[in-house]
């Protein structure tokens, strides 16, 4: 029995997720395109009597990293040691994809190339040579299709074999000609022994060559002048001698691009088409999730709210359980968790269309399409895709910002994310928009997505214009080609998903409702009525606070301020509020709600919930993302401010015109 | 001639970038080395572009495009 730990390394979008999950049985986000992976995840194996520890990375074009994401790659494969790299490329671009392949043969560890995406190769008619190139490499190189698992028993084996042929293993030297070598003899002959030891010295040399800050590090105090253009001609030397590689071992198919793409593109990023394509598409995932989602909605509330509340009662005392312990289950754990677990439908939807985007190759082009807007207000198009991951749920989404090259374009992105409206803020719209807007729900929810987004992108521009001033970063992004998307794959993502959902539901949100429940039905002396409870108490002390929003009840400060907890709660809890004063439970509260508010009233209450502070999720998440209090307590105030303010416009202009 | 001007469909010869030397470089790991022919797969009305390069697809904004020089290629 021995255990060896292997490295996925490769370009962005080449399969490596794919690779990892089909080996490690897990189920890690895949997507078409660049920049999926933002962190590093283990899983082990078994092959044989072989223990494997698989580490999937984030994807690179090169050594030398240029964003976050990039640099957790670097630092694995440079300072973890891991036995084998097994290199991924995609069989479709190989001339881009052995780029890398160089640097990490030059590393000096264990090389395995894994030639993914056979399958697309041989549609395309694309010829290889498997050992003319790998014997041009010096490493093994084995063709796999990751998607359906062909190839994985042979690669196995192939990662084993050079584990086990470690202490032979001599990396190839890729001659780049006689400027390059001079220099690199000049380094080994000056390098010290103890770095010569740690590191293969000809890669010290090459990335000096490059002007690698942190190989400059390493090396100091000694330093190597190499003229001030050497990095660029390094790239091309690489280049050079990958294109002799391949002109040895591949036919001319190997450097087209899929002809199926191009036609679809021409009418997707058609100049003008393009953006109301976009937009369409955009409309058609907010109305399926608003009225396909509903349908099945309204089952499961009838569900919750008449059947399982009736039933549960009736048992509960058949079995003669105590009043309060009834209303407990009832009115606490039924109307809270229940009036939450409505909404999974819509949830579901909601990620089976961001899926949809994203497994397509879609997600890239709508980057493409927003670019020129996103420079409008100071970002660039990558930043888009955050935002539109924001909609399924922000926690993700800041995560997806370490792709941004920059850093200050980052924090924007970070502290504009939660403005996008993700899904569990959804039941609070449906709930009061379907009381208070009857007829008009799809539109009055619409209305707020739209402006979420427009709020995000104002304070874009605030923040470029005042606290992040400074250059503009450039939009580049690779556009992978159009993929079917597998529906199994998409199946267990947005199974995934939903189930994150319904745990939070099943913990978070439950445990809310048994505390909501007990504030409610007590106070230092015991069981007591509402109006007298440790709730009613704390909400009267926070109210006046939203009373110039129009909401100031104790009910609805109760809500918001535990609605910090997670957003759903806001509905759990008026749920619980306006459903104990009538045993029917959450089904009937709408004519007890309609006496706390007016049309007026309610849309300032949906204005402030869509904007103001995220859960506690975001907050974790924004606090791990900056790595910074300032920040977090920042971003926690503002929106706190921006929702005050914009809930009060609401409510004042809307007085004056329809009051 | 800045790659800005480059029309949809017209092929070119990579000759230049003018920018820091952290995009630059990334440029240059996804391909875009001196020399490189490039073509232009799309363009929208003031946005960014699509090129091919290498036989992938690498979108441009309208900040970067003005900033490398190309030359003509025959088709
Ligand atoms: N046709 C085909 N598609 C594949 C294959 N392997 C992966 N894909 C698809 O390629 C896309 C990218 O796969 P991922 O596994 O997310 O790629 P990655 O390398 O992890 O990407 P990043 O995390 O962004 O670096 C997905 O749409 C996959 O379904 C394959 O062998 N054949
Ligand atoms: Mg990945």
């Amino acid at each position: 029995m021995d255990i060896f730990k292997i490295a996925l390394a490769g370009n962005p979008n080449s399969g490596k997720t794919t690779l990892f999950n089909a080996l490690t049985g897990s189920n890690h986000y895949v997507g078409n395109w660049a920049g999926v992976t933002v962190e590093k995840r283990e899983g082990r194996m078994q092959h044989a009597e072989h223990i494997m520890d698989i580490v999937d990375l984030p994807g690179i074009y090169s050594l030398s990293p240029y964003t976050l994401e990039e640099k957790i790659s670097r630092d694995y494969i440079q300072n973890e040691n891991p036995d084998v790299v097994l290199n991924i490329i995609d069989a479709t671009a190989l001339e881009r994809n052995l780029y890398l392949t160089l640097q990490l043969i030059e590393l000096g560890r264990p090389v395995v190339v894994a030639l993914n995406m056979m399958d697309e190769a041989e549609k395309k008619n694309i010829q290889l040579d498997l050992e003319g190139l790998s014997a041009a490499l010096g490493v093994p190189v084995v063709p796999i299709v990751a998607l359906r698992k062909r190839g994985l028993p042979e690669l196995l084996e192939t990662v084993v074999t050079a584990h086990h042929a470690k202490a032979a293993y001599k990396p190839r030297r890729f001659n780049y000609g006689e400027e390059v070598e001079a220099f690199v003899r000049e380094v080994e002959l000056k390098l010290p022994k103890s770095l010569k030891a740690d590191h293969d010295p000809r890669w010290i040399a090459l990335k000096l060559f490059e002007h690698d800050i942190e190989v400059q590090k390493l090396v100091s105090p000694l330093k190597f002048d190499s003229g001030h253009d050497s990095p660029d001609r390094m790239a091309d030397l690489r280049y050079r001698v990958i294109g002799e590689m391949i002109s040895g071992t591949a036919s001319l198919e190997a450097i087209a691009f899929d002809p199926l793409t191009d036609r679809i593109d021409r009418v997707l990023l058609n100049p003008f088409l393009g953006l109301p394509i976009f937009g369409l598409v955009m409309w058609l995932m907010f109305y399926l999730t608003f009225n396909l989602g509903g349908v099945f909605a309204d089952l499961i509330d009838v569900f919750f709210a008449v059947h399982l509340s009736s039933w549960v009662t009736a048992g509960l005392e058949f079995l003669q359980v105590a009043p309060w312990l009834v209303s407990l289950v009832v009115d606490g754990v039924i109307g809270g968790v229940g009036g939450v677990l409505t909404f999974v439908p819509n949830i579901a939807i909601v990620f089976v269309m961001i899926s949809l985007l994203e497994d397509t190759g879609y997600m890239a082009r709508a980057a493409y399409l927003m670019d020129h807007w996103m420079t409008k207000v100071g970002l660039n198009g990558k930043t888009f895709i955050p935002m539109v991951l924001g909609f399924g749920c922000n926690v993700p989404a800041i995560m997806g910002t370490r792709t941004i090259e920059n850093e200050n374009d980052r924090l924007i992105a970070i502290l504009i994310n939660p403005f996008m409206s993700c899904g569990a803020r959804f039941p609070v719209y449906v709930l009061f928009a379907s009381v208070f807007f009857p007829g008009n729900e799809t539109a009055v929810t619409f209305s707020l997505y739209i402006l979420g987004i427009l709020m995000a992108m104002a304070f874009a521009m605030i923040f470029r214009k005042t606290l992040f001033k400074g250059e503009q970063s450039p939009f580049i992004m690779e556009l992978p080609p159009y993929r079917f998307p597998k529906p199994g794959d998409l199946g267990i993502h947005v199974w995934e998903k939903v189930r994150g959902y319904l745990i939070k539901a099943g913990t978070v949100i439950f445990g809310a409702s048994v505390v909501l429940w007990f504030v409610l039905n007590f106070n230092f002396t015991g069981q007591v009525p509402i109006t007298e409870s440790f709730g009613a108490t704390i909400g009267h002390f926070i109210a006046p606070f939203f009373g110039p929003l129009g909401f100031g009840t104790w009910q609805n400060a109760l809500s918001l301020v535990s609605g910090i907890i997670a957003k759903e709660i806001v509905v759990a809890n008026t749920a619980i509020l306006y459903g104990l004063s009538d045993t029917a439970g959450a089904a009937e509260f709408g004519p007890v709600l309609s006496q706390a508010f007016t049309q007026v009233s309610a849309y300032a209450f949906m204005v402030f919930v869509l904007l103001y502070t995220p859960c506690v999720g975001v907050i974790g998440v924004i606090k791990r993302e900056t790595n910074s209090w300032k920040w977090t307590g920042f971003s926690v105030l503002y929106q706190l401010v921006v929702a005050w303010v914009m809930a009060f416009i609401v409510y004042q202009v809307g007085m004056l015109i329809f009051g | 001639m800045s790659l800005i001007e480059a029309k949809k469909g017209q092929c070119v010869i990579l000759e230049n970038i003018e920018y820091g030397h952290k995009v630059k470089k990334k440029l240059q790991d996804m391909g875009l080395t001196p020399g490189v022919r490039l073509c232009v797969v799309s363009s929208g009305l003031f946005g960014p572009m699509i090129v091919d390069v290498r036989g992938s697809r690498v979108a441009l904004g309208r900040g970067i495009l003005g900033k490398i020089t190309v030359r003509n290629a025959e088709a």
